[in-house]
Parts: C-alpha cells; sequence; structure tokens
C-alpha cells in the first residue's frame, strides 16, 4: 500500500477548479517531485493534500486511510508535516523556539529531536537562540523544514523550499532532503528548478492544466525529450 | 527641598502609579491584539467590571481581610480575577467568535466591542449606580505610609500609600509572569507563535481557538487587577470607561502594537507624561525666586494642561507617535 | 428610483424585483408609528420628536457615507456634533454688551495674537534645516520654543480668560443669524475632521476610531471647561431659532415649520449625495471600499478619496448639531453623550442599511421613536420591578432608579449593535451593489 496516494483529485478556491483530475502515489521511501509550468496546480495540489482547500472529487489516502478535508491539525496528527513557500517560519520566535512550535503535539519529542534536528541542519544549532526572522532565506528554509519534521511526520510536503535561493543553498537543501528522506520520511514537493528536483526524485509528477501530463520516475522523465523541450527548457 | 518632595509625591509616585496601571490594562489590549488583530473597546468595562466583582465581593464577606491581614478587596482579586477572565471568554464566545467565523474586517469586531462595552457599562451601572464608591468599607482604612527625607531642609515626608505599594509588587508580578509565561511556557510561546504567523501555527498543529481563549482569560485577568488597583488608589467609579481606553490605547500604540513588553514601557510613559503635563512646574522655581527675572519668579501657575485637561495628554501622545513613528518605539508587528 | 435593470448581487437581495416592496412596507410601518405616536402623544410632542429625528437622520447620513460608502469607522460623532453646536451657540446668541465695553475683547484679541505668532515662530522653527541648521538641533531648537512659548502664551491666556468670566460672565455670542452658525459649526468640524483623517486613514481603520474616539472627549472637556467662551455646566439658553419661534406660532406649527426647513435640508443632502455617489467621484469611492488594492493599481489616489470622504461626513455632523442645537435651544456641553451623539447614530446606520442614504434615514426616524418611547417604558420596568422585589423580598429599592432606568438603555443598545452586526449585517436596506459597467 503506498504512503500517500491522490485518486482522480479535484478542486479550487471558491467554486474555480484547479485540479482536475491529479493522480499521484509516492511510498515511505520515495521522494516524489511535481513539476509543471505556472498556474499548473501545483501548489494548488499540495494544498489539496494538507487540508487547506477544499477537494470536491477524488479521494487521498494516507496509508490507505481516506485524509481528504481533514483540517491541518488532525492532519500533523496523523503523521503529515507541511512546509509552505512563503512565510514559513514564526520570525520574531528564536530558531530553538520554532522548533519547539513544530513538536507542538508531542511535547515529549521535543528534547530528542531537537538533536536530531541540529545533527541535519547543523547551521541552526549556532543560531538556535537568534529570532528567525534574522536568518538568511536558506537557513529560514531549514528551520521550516526542521519545524515541520520536529513532528517526526511519515510524509514531508515541501512547496517550492529553494525558491529565491542562490544554487549552492539550492544543493545544500537538495541534500538534505535525501538525508530526510533516507531516515525514512516520505517526501512530496512541488519545484521550479525542475532538473535539479527530478534528479533526486523517484518519482516526478508533471501536471499541466490541473491534470497529470506525465507521470514516471525521475530519471525517466529527464531523459524523455518531450518532457524536455516542453518541460524542463530543452 | 519640600519642592523636591512635592515633585516626588506628584510625579514620580503619581506617575508610577497611573503608569502601572495603564500598562497592565495595555498588556492585556496588545495581546488581543496581537491574537485577534482588532482594537478591544471593551476593556475599560472590563476592568469596571472586575472592579465591581471585587466590590461586591467585599460587600458580601466584610472580614475576610482583618484575619488574612490585607485590605479584603486585595484578598477578593483572585476570585474576581476568574470571574473576569470567566466574562472575558463568554464574551469571546457569544459576540465575537461567530464574527469571526464569519470572517469580517477586523473594524466591524471593534464596532461590536463597542457594543460590548455598551452593554458591560448598561449591566454595571444599572446594579451599581453611576456614583463613585469607595472600596475601604468600615472599619478598614487605607494605610499611610511616610516616608521622612533624609536632608535637612525637607520638612515633609514622601507619601506612599498601602494600596500602592501593593499595586507596585502586583504590577512587577504580573510582568516578570507573564515574561516566563511567554517565554517558558509552551502556551506562550504558542501564542507568539500565533500572533507572528497564525496560518503557520494552524500548519504546526496549535489548536488556535485554544490560544484564544487563553488570550482572554490573561486579557480579563489583568483588567481585573488593574481596575480594582485603580479604584483601591482612588474611588471604584463606573463611568470611567472612555477616560481609561484613551490611555490605555495610546499604551499600547506607543509601546508598538501586538509587543507586551512595548505596552509596558508605553504605560510608564502615558503615566509619567500625565503627571509631568499637570504638574505646577512653578513649585520647583519657588526655591530659586530670588535669583531669577521677575516674570519668571512671579509666575504662579506653570502647568502645561490643568487637571481637567488630563485626557489631552494620552490624545497628544497618540497623534504624535501615530504621525512621527506608527509602529510604536518598539517595533510593533501588525500595522 | 431603481429601473428594473439593475443588477443585483444575489447576496445582499433575494430577487431583483420590479417594484421596491421592502421600502414601501418599512417607510409604510414607520408611517404607522408616527402616526400611532401622534394619536397617543399629541402633535406638539410628536411634532418635536420628528424634528428631532431629522436632525438626527443629518448626524446619520454623514456617519453613512464615512462608514457605508468608505468604511471608516468615526467613534466620535458627538464631538462633532459638539462642535456644531457650539458655533451655533457662538453666532447666534445675543451680542453681551458686558464684555464688548470693557478692555477684555482688546486684551483677548492681542493674547490669540500671541497664540498665532507662537504658531508660526514654531513652526518656522521646524522649517530651520532648510537654511543649514543640522536636523536634531532644529528639532532641539523646535520642541524648547514650542515648550517656552506654550507656557508663557497659556499663562497670558488664563489670566484674560480668568478676567473675562469674573467681570463679563462670558464673551457672549455675535447675534447672527442661527444658520450661519450651522455653516461655520459644519465648517469647523470638517477642520478637525481633515487633521484627524489625514494622521488617521493611511494606517490601520482601528486607529481612526481610538483617534475620534479621544477627539470627542477632548472637544467635550475644552468646551465644558472653558467658562469664558461657553459658560461652561451653566449652560447657555434659550439659542434663537432661525425660523419664527414659538412665542409668535404656537409650539405645533414653529415645529412643524423648523421641521420643514429641516427636511429641506435633508432632501437636499440626499439629493447632492445621489449625485455624488452615481457620478466617477462615488464609483471611485466604492471602489477602493471594496477593493483597496486594486484602486491603487490603477491609480487612484486612495488617501485623497478617503480625505475627502471623512471631511465630508464631518461636516454634515457639524452641521446636523447645530441644527439640533438650536431646536433644543439650549447649548450644554454636558448634554453631550457618546450614547446618545454616537453609538444611537450608529445604531441608527447599521440597522438602517449602511451605505444606503434612504436606509439611514428611515433607521434615524425609526430608532430615534424607538429610543424616545423606551425611556417611560425603561421607567415603568424598573419601577415594577422595584415593586416586585419590594414586595417579595423586602429589598429596599434604591433611590435612584431614574438614573439606573437610563442604564438598561445603554445595555439595549450595545446588545442591539452587537445583534444588528451578527444577523443583519447589511442593515434592513442594503446598499444596491451593482455591478460595475
Amino acid at each position: 500500500m503506498p504512503l500517500l496516494e491522490a485518486r482522480d483529485v479535484h478542486g479550487g478556491y471558491g467554486g474555480m477548479n484547479i485540479l482536475n483530475g491529479v493522480n499521484m502515489s509516492i511510498e515511505a521511501n520515495e521522494v516524489g517531485v511535481i513539476v509543471g509550468p505556472n498556474g499548473a496546480g501545483k501548489s494548488t495540489m499540495l494544498k489539496a493534500i494538507f487540508g487547506l482547500l477544499t477537494v470536491s472529487q477524488g479521494e487521498i489516502l494516507l496509508r490507505g486511510e481516506p485524509i481528504h478535508n481533514l483540517p491541518p491539525n488532525k492532519l500533523v496528527q496523523k503523521g503529515m508535516g507541511f512546509v509552505p513557500q512563503e512565510k514559513n517560519v514564526f520570525p520574531s520566535l528564536t530558531v530553538k523556539e520554532n522548533l519547539e512550535m513544530g513538536a507542538f503535539l508531542k511535547p515529549g519529542n521535543v528534547k530528542r529531536m531537537l538533536k536530531q534536528i541540529y545533527d541535519v541542519f547543523p547551521p541552526l544549532y549556532d543560531k538556535r537562540h537568534q529570532p528567525a526572522g534574522e536568518l538568511s532565506g536558506g537557513q529560514r528554509q531549514m528551520v521550516a523544514m526542521g519545524r515541520a519534521l520536529m513532528a517526526e511526520p511519515d510524509v514531508l510536503l515541501l512547496d517550492e523550499p529553494t525558491a529565491g535561493l542562490s544554487p549552492l543553498y539550492m544543493n545544500e537543501i537538495f541534500e538534505r532532503v535525501k538525508e530526510v528522506n533516507a531516515a525514512g520520511v516520505g517526501i512530496l514537493m512541488v519545484e521550479q528548478n525542475a532538473k535539479q528536483a527530478l534528479a533526486i526524485a523517484d518519482k516526478g509528477f508533471v501536471l499541466a492544466a490541473g491534470k497529470n501530463r506525465f507521470t514516471d520516475t525521475g530519471a525517466a522523465l529527464l531523459a524523455d525529450p518531450e518532457v524536455a523541450k516542453s518541460f524542463l527548457g530543452g | 527641598m519640600n519642592e523636591l518632595v512635592f515633585f516626588i509625591n506628584n510625579v514620580i509616585v503619581a506617575g508610577s502609579v497611573s503608569g502601572s496601571i495603564y500598562a497592565i490594562g495595555a498588556i492585556g489590549v496588545t495581546l488581543i491584539f496581537s491574537i485577534m488583530r482588532f482594537a478591544h473597546f471593551a476593556h475599560a468595562d472590563m476592568m469596571t467590571f472586575g472592579t465591581f466583582m471585587v466590590l461586591l465581593l467585599t460587600l458580601a464577606f466584610p472580614g475576610v481581610g482583618a484575619v488574612v491581614g490585607l485590605p479584603t478587596p486585595i484578598v477578593m482579586l483572585p476570585l474576581a480575577i476568574v470571574l473576569t477572565a470567566l466574562l472575558a471568554v463568554g464574551i469571546d464566545k457569544t459576540f465575537y467568535k461567530p464574527l469571526r467565523a464569519h470572517g469580517v474586517k477586523p473594524i466591524v469586531m471593534v464596532i461590536a466591542s463597542l457594543g460590548v462595552t455598551l452593554m458591560l457599562q448598561g449591566l454595571i451601572r444599572l446594579f451599581s449606580g453611576t456614583g463613585a464608591q469607595n472600596l475601604y468599607l468600615a472599619g478598614e482604612r487605607k494605610e499611610i505610609y511616610r516616608l521622612e527625607m533624609p536632608f535637612e531642609l525637607a520638612s515633609r515626608p514622601v507619601i506612599v500609600t498601602e494600596p500602592q505599594i501593593i499595586l507596585f509588587v502586583l504590577t512587577i508580578v504580573c510582568v516578570v509572569g507573564l515574561h516566563l509565561f511567554l517565554n517558558r511556557t509552551r502556551l506562550g510561546k504558542a501564542m507568539r507563535a500565533m500572533s507572528d504567523n497564525p496560518d503557520l501555527a494552524r500548519a504546526s498543529g496549535i489548536n488556535t481557538n485554544h490560544i484564544v481563549a487563553v488570550t482572554w482569560v490573561i486579557a480579563g485577568g489583568l483588567a481585573a487587577i488593574a481596575g480594582t488597583l485603580l479604584a483601591l488608589d482612588v474611588t471604584f467609579k463606573p463611568d470611567l470607561s472612555f477616560f481609561l481606553l484613551l490611555p490605555i490605547f495610546a499604551a499600547a500604540i506607543v509601546g508598538g502594537v501586538g509587543h507586551p513588553y512595548g505596552a509596558i514601557a508605553g504605560g510608564f510613559v502615558v503615566g509619567f507624561a500625565e503627571t509631568l503635563a499637570v504638574f505646577n512646574w512653578a513649585v520647583l522655581l519657588r526655591p530659586f525666586r530670588d535669583s531669577l527675572p521677575e516674570w519668571l519668579a512671579q509666575a504662579g501657575n506653570l502647568a502645561f494642561v490643568g487637571t481637567e485637561y488630563k485626557i489631552v495628554v494620552p490624545f497628544f501622545i497618540l497623534v504624535a507617535i501615530l504621525v512621527w513613528r506608527p509602529t510604536g518605539i518598539f517595533k510593533g508587528k501588525v500595522i | 428610483m431603481n429601473t428594473q435593470h439593475t443588477e443585483r448581487r444575489d447576496d445582499v437581495v433575494a430577487a431583483p424585483s420590479r417594484f421596491p416592496l421592502r421600502e414601501v412596507i418599512l417607510f409604510g410601518a414607520l408611517l404607522a408609528m408616527i402616526l400611532g405616536v401622534y394619536a397617543m402623544m399629541g402633535s406638539a410632542y410628536s411634532t418635536r420628536m420628528l424634528v428631532e429625528a431629522a436632525c438626527y437622520a443629518i448626524l446619520a447620513l454623514g456617519l453613512t457615507i464615512q462608514w457605508g460608502y468608505a468604511g471608516q469607522f468615526n467613534a466620535g460623532v458627538m464631538g462633532f456634533v459638539a462642535l456644531g453646536s457650539f458655533a451655533t451657540m457662538f453666532f447666534s446668541v445675543p451680542v453681551n454688551e458686558a464684555f464688548w465695553v470693557t478692555e477684555l475683547p482688546g486684551e483677548l484679541g492681542l493674547a490669540l495674537l500671541y497664540v498665532t505668532a507662537a504658531v508660526l515662530i514654531v513652526y518656522g522653527a521646524t522649517k530651520l534645516d532648510r537654511i543649514g541648521v543640522p536636523k536634531r538641533l532644529r528639532t532641539l531648537i523646535a520642541i524648547v520654543l514650542a515648550v517656552a512659548l506654550y507656557l508663557t502664551v497659556i499663562s497670558v491666556l488664563r489670566e484674560v480668560t480668568g478676567e473675562i468670566e469674573s467681570r463679563a460672565g462670558f464673551i457672549g455670542g455675535l447675534g447672527l443669524p442661527a444658520w450661519s452658525g450651522w455653516i461655520v459649526g459644519g465648517a469647523l468640524a470638517g477642520v478637525i475632521g481633515y487633521f484627524i483623517g489625514h494622521i488617521c486613514l493611511g494606517l490601520r481603520s482601528d486607529y481612526l476610531a481610538i483617534a475620534t474616539l479621544g477627539i470627542a472627549e477632548i472637544i467635550k472637556a475644552f468646551l465644558k471647561n472653558s467658562d469664558w467662551l461657553t459658560r461652561g455646566t451653566a449652560t447657555v439658553s434659550p439659542l434663537p431659532w432661525p425660523t419664527p419661534g414659538p412665542s409668535e406660532l404656537g409650539f405645533t406649527l414653529a415645529r412643524a415649520l423648523y421641521l420643514s426647513l429641516t427636511a429641506v435640508m435633508i432632501a437636499a443632502i440626499f439629493f447632492l449625495l445621489h449625485r455624488a455617489y452615481h457620478a466617477p467621484w462615488g464609483r471611485m469611492i466604492r471602489a477602493i471600499r471594496d477593493n483597496e488594492i486594486s484602486a491603487a493599481a490603477m491609480g487612484k489616489d486612495i488617501n485623497k478619496r478617503r480625505l475627502e470622504i471623512f471631511v465630508l461626513g464631518c461636516i454634515l455632523m457639524g452641521i446636523g448639531g447645530g441644527a439640533l442645537a438650536s431646536f433644543n435651544s439650549i447649548f450644554d456641553p454636558n448634554g453631550f453623550l457618546p450614547l446618545n451623539h454616537t453609538f444611537l447614530v450608529l445604531v441608527m446606520v447599521i440597522l438602517g442599511g449602511p451605505g444606503n442614504n434612504l436606509g439611514t434615514i428611515f433607521g434615524a426616524v425609526a430608532v430615534y421613536i424607538i429610543w424616545l418611547m423606551s425611556e417611560p417604558l425603561a421607567l415603568f420596568l424598573m419601577h415594577g420591578a422595584a415593586a416586585l422585589s419590594e414586595g417579595w423580598f423586602g429589598w429596599e429599592p434604591p433611590g435612584n432608579l431614574d438614573s439606573r432606568a437610563l442604564q438598561a438603555r445603554v445595555f439595549v443598545i450595545g446588545l442591539l449593535i452587537t445583534l444588528v452586526l451578527r444577523f443583519a449585517p447589511q442593515g434592513l436596506l442594503p446598499e444596491k451593489v451593482k455591478h460595475h459597467g
């Protein structure tokens, strides 16, 4: 049974459908990457999974259990973590406090998880008493991922984790994503930097106009000339 | 040196007293603002409600204070805090929550809170009447401490009353308690998180309804403390509402809206500004009468404003801060 | 008024109707209410009530354009009413000979000249950086100058005003017709509104509410404590009417004449507002209210438009306050109450339909009638409750029952505000929102 599965998902804002039947599934040891042109519904799909917008048709399953239209705090309890693209830290809280908030529902985890997060993201340890709002973009992204990981999710949703970062930081973030995945957390992320993202992807989903256009392994998609021509800029 | 003592009594002591009261009130206003994003106009009447509860409890159990060795109203304060906190949560559930669920603009919440303030005013005055009442009932009296000054020339003492000392102690307790709560407890941190970024707080699994309720409990409790201590210092006046509201809002805005420590600083800024503005500076010139030019020595009243215009002071501060630095002296979060 | 082609948003009005059914029913009920009051209370009383309601309608129109058209919440209607009343008193009350025959006018004039000079000097000091003075030094100079000059001027002013109070009572009026006072009152309210709006309208809407609430209390405190100008709590009466008074025509006729004057004013204001609302200016105002960002993106000068609407509303409140003061024939600074002059008007607007002028006028008259009628009712209920509690429980009723009964009305107004916001946020006659274009 796949860890996270979406079947024919339709949904959108205020009666306007943006998703017109999206299918995807990832296993616990996989990194799934959603790519596609602007307005294809990539971020919308992620939000639909995390209960931030109404799914009007189709279903989303976590370990086979339907979870669509559950509120976010329920999903956190069920083992899902979400890192929004923007405003993904608490700027006036320190790094450590940001991380603690991630484990709000599992206060017993804090000590153990803090140690793990600092191991994965060593820069955060040095800055742990600094307000997150004062960090650089890449470090903020680490705080945001760290916060989501604090609850020990089974699956982590990342919305464009490398948006606005320099290539150096981008590779760093992708490295960490792989590392987290290797520790047993399924990853589903939306990416603009499609080539680099597909390179680390076990599964790739190319969306266009709210539908799957191509679905395959990351490597296969990268090799597919049609995908390259239409979506990867040649 | 008596002039200096006069200055200490009228500016330092009096300014600290009103500063503390404004600070405690402004913390509540600023917390509500940072969690719910609207200026809560019913705050002054929540203070009055808390005081009124103290008055009723004191009337019901007049002898308790003597047993403990504190003024009865202080002994009754914890109970009044609980009642006011309950009231605040109840008001939120009944009046604000449905509007919030409807997603109205913050200004509609402001109008609703004005409606609530009128309801509270009406109810309290219906039962208490509109006259002033003393919280010290027969048999109890305000202890007054006269501190003799160690100068030769100072024949008059610095005067501090018992409720003022209690006020200072409680202010410190509130500030330290709030600091520990916001920085050391899980709930306090969650509250700061929600004030920073409500959506992310929700995505972290924080139950925002719960945080809202906690905010009301704290704001209500602080309102009861501020109101009661004000009434102990002077008298219980049910019709102070708008006259308290303006300095409290001014304090919150001066300190930077949504910024609890700013609210404390703002409270003292406004409190001292008030006492400095109504203080007659001619008094301080008197010792130097002989060496001053005649027109200055003759000046009988050098106060900036008469006491009847005290309310102008917080307004002036408010306008000045809005013109020059709308985010407040500590940067407020939300404008 | 509406053509059948008018498009309506379905969440505002249930179905597009050819005939303004809702309006006819509501105004029919209002007419029945008025006739009922006439039958019960007699024509002199009822006409007085209608005149007051008409003055309130002017206030409510002022608030409805601020709140309904532009989403600005003014919590200090009372202050603008007080300004209008004061200007009316000052212009229409007879000249006080006891003041003018002395040398006091000259001294007062001199003191005011000092005030002007001091303001100019301080203003000049704030511009010192233009001629090369460092900014910090300029600020320091300006502050020190401001404090010193303020203390000097205020002590001169205190002396003169004290003298006026002891020798002439107060400076009296100008003996001009009442309507001149209304106009000046409107202008005065507009000027104060301009300053408040200038400071607050670019910021969060809450700040405007706080600032207006404050300025209203300050205006009241000033008028109450400036005995030399207003006789303070001693009150000034009678204020002359712009129309022939009751002594010439009898109560009912004189009041009816006054009523027609206010009705003409309302009609004129209504007509002008209607024109403005449908003109490009009104469309722009609504566009700003509905979507500030896109309006700004289209290059509209948002803050200027907002300031215009705020000042316009304040002017109407000043005029309405003037008309109310003339009619009541007394200037009593203690009579300005937030409840009567701010919150009552607010209820009229939100109940009638913010942004809908017809609804606002309906709300003003209906709420005022209920308000007046509730006074005897509240007293009756209180006395009943007191008698009951005395009879059943042996409780001594408190002596000041009447003042407490008034507090019950405070509660009811507050409850009404919260209920309307929750269950009828559009009011009884909602603003008709048209699709643009």
